[in-house]
């Protein structure tokens, strides 16, 4: 397994968010699905340590997340959170900022192509991007750590139908390219079908089921 | 820099009482509702002012720098209370205040007396410290202040950041030069004006007091820069101690931004 969670609780404000969670994510393509409000965003964020639980354990490749150094493993197991999240300046500023952090130079060109995106968005300023044009421009930044696992933190949100799809096919593209396991967090079943072969279902905090995509989400 | 003493009496202080009476007939006037502020700033800045007049003259007449040292103390850690009022929302906020204030005045007093600007003496070091700690206070409240709304309004970006495995202290970059800023802007601002939209308060007394407006204006600059260097030290200082208390040592957001 990938990632495996035991026992994890956590709060907010002393309300609990995650009640003894235990679950399992494996390498490819998994997501964590649920109603909004079911946790499914804190959970995405224990799994880089964004966050820390109360109580129970967080493994990553059978280790505990808490026992790497936190920089690191973000390098390597990279979320991409929900808008707007990306700095001031250009996408290449961006893209590059997020390199140097891994101390790559990115074939910037080519990080670009793999979001979706042509190589005149380079030098393009990023709080004048659309949001779809925004989402890709993150995932490019992501993409430029080179990480093994992307968190994507409801991904598709904010977009209308059309740029949700076109989203949707460049993450499906992507995985076909780049060797890389994503966990897609998402409310919506029909994306869970079509973008994850695994999903773990949260509802108030509590798992409701795990499984298989086919198994789980049946029409 | 001597100067013919001037004679004020109590008569001519509460002379100016009328215009407090103009302010508190425009805030009745127009319903401001500040008028039990207003009764409560000059009640207080009478027994304040008085108070503080019969110390620094207890200081003069000592002629002693400890004495120096502790007026100055005693304002630093009122100073920083103070700021500590306008920073609620930063964790933890006083013990960087302390240090701004305390540091910023050390350092700046330290070098014009190095500098051979003011001789080392209560009657230079009393009233210039004062004005170092009181601006550097504005700038370290005014800073810690922004720094606390920058965190609420873009703690999306900064978990964004600390999600690419950027330390903290890289996240917290863009609103730490932006709490910086404003916590300086207002004297650089006043400073570039000073002479064109207003005359700044040292040099309107040594006017008034008889001395040559060459000297006035020497010393009003020469007061100018200094603040200018305490300012941006003790905004640097109470921004540079007090950003890290949002963060925990995994570099986490401690208040983690709404899902």
């Amino acid at each position: 397994m990938l990632f495996e969670l035991k026992r994890v609780t956590i709060e907010r404000d002393s309300k609990v968010v995650l009640q003894d969670v235990t679950a399992s994510l494996p390498n490819g393509a998994s997501c964590v699905a649920g109603p909004s409000g079911s946790g499914k965003s804190t959970l995405l964020r224990l799994l880089n340590r964004l966050t820390d639980p109360v109580s129970g354990t967080v493994r990553y490749e059978n280790g505990d997340v808490r026992e790497r150094d936190p920089l690191e493993l973000r390098r390597e197991v990279c979320l991409v959170p929900q808008l707007p999240a990306l700095l001031e300046g250009t996408v290449e500023e961006n893209i590059r900022f997020a390199a140097g952090l891994a101390g790559r130079e990115p074939e910037v060109g080519r990080l670009l192509d793999l979001a979706g995106l042509d190589a005149s968005f380079a030098a393009r300023d990023s709080g004048k991007l659309s949001v779809g044009e925004q989402q890709r421009a993150m995932l490019a930044r992501a993409l430029a750590l080179e990480p093994r696992v992307l968190l994507l933190d409801e991904p598709t949100s904010a977009l209308d139908e059309g740029a949700r799809g076109a989203v949707e096919a460049t993450l499906l593209d992507l995985r076909r390219r780049v060797r890389i396991s994503t966990v897609l967090v998402t409310h919506d079943l029909d994306q869970a079908r079509r973008m994850a072969d695994w999903v773990v279902r949260l509802e108030e905090g509590r798992v409701v089921g795990e499984g298989r995509v086919k198994e789980q989400l049946a029409v | 820099m001597t100067s013919p003493s001037i004679q004020v009496s109590l008569g001519d202080v509460a002379a100016t009482l009328a215009l407090v009476a103009v302010a508190v007939a425009v805030s009745f006037w127009r319903r401001a509702d500040l008028e039990e502020d207003i009764g409560i700033a000059v009640v207080r800045s009478f027994i304040q002012l008085t108070a503080i007049g019969y110390v620094i003259n207890f200081i003069f007449d000592q002629d002693s720098l400890w004495f120096v040292v502790a007026l100055i103390a005693v304002m630093v850690v009122f100073g920083a209370l103070q700021a500590r009022a306008r920073a609620k929302q930063v964790p933890g906020a006083l013990g960087p205040l302390l240090l701004a204030l305390a540091l910023a005045a050390a350092a700046t007093l330290g070098l014009v007396v190095a500098l051979g600007v003011f001789k080392p003496e209560p009657r230079y070091l009393v009233p210039v410290g004062g004005m170092v700690v009181g601006n550097s206070m504005t700038a370290a409240a005014v800073a810690l202040n922004r720094l606390g709304d920058e965190v609420t309004r873009h703690a999306r970006e900064i978990e964004a950041t600390l999600a690419l495995g950027a330390n903290s202290t890289l996240a917290a970059a863009p609103i730490v030069r932006r709490s910086l800023r404003s916590g300086m802007i207002t004297l650089v601002d006043s400073t570039k004006t000073t002479g064109l939209v207003f005359f700044p308060g040292t040099m309107v007394g040594m006017l008034l007091a008889g001395a040559d407006p060459t000297d006035a204006v020497r010393l009003q600059l020469i007061l100018l820069y200094t603040l200018l260097g305490s300012v941006a030290l003790a905004g640097l200082i109470a921004i540079t101690l007090a950003y890290r208390n949002f963060f925990t040592p995994a570099h986490q957001l401690r208040e983690q931004p709404e899902p």
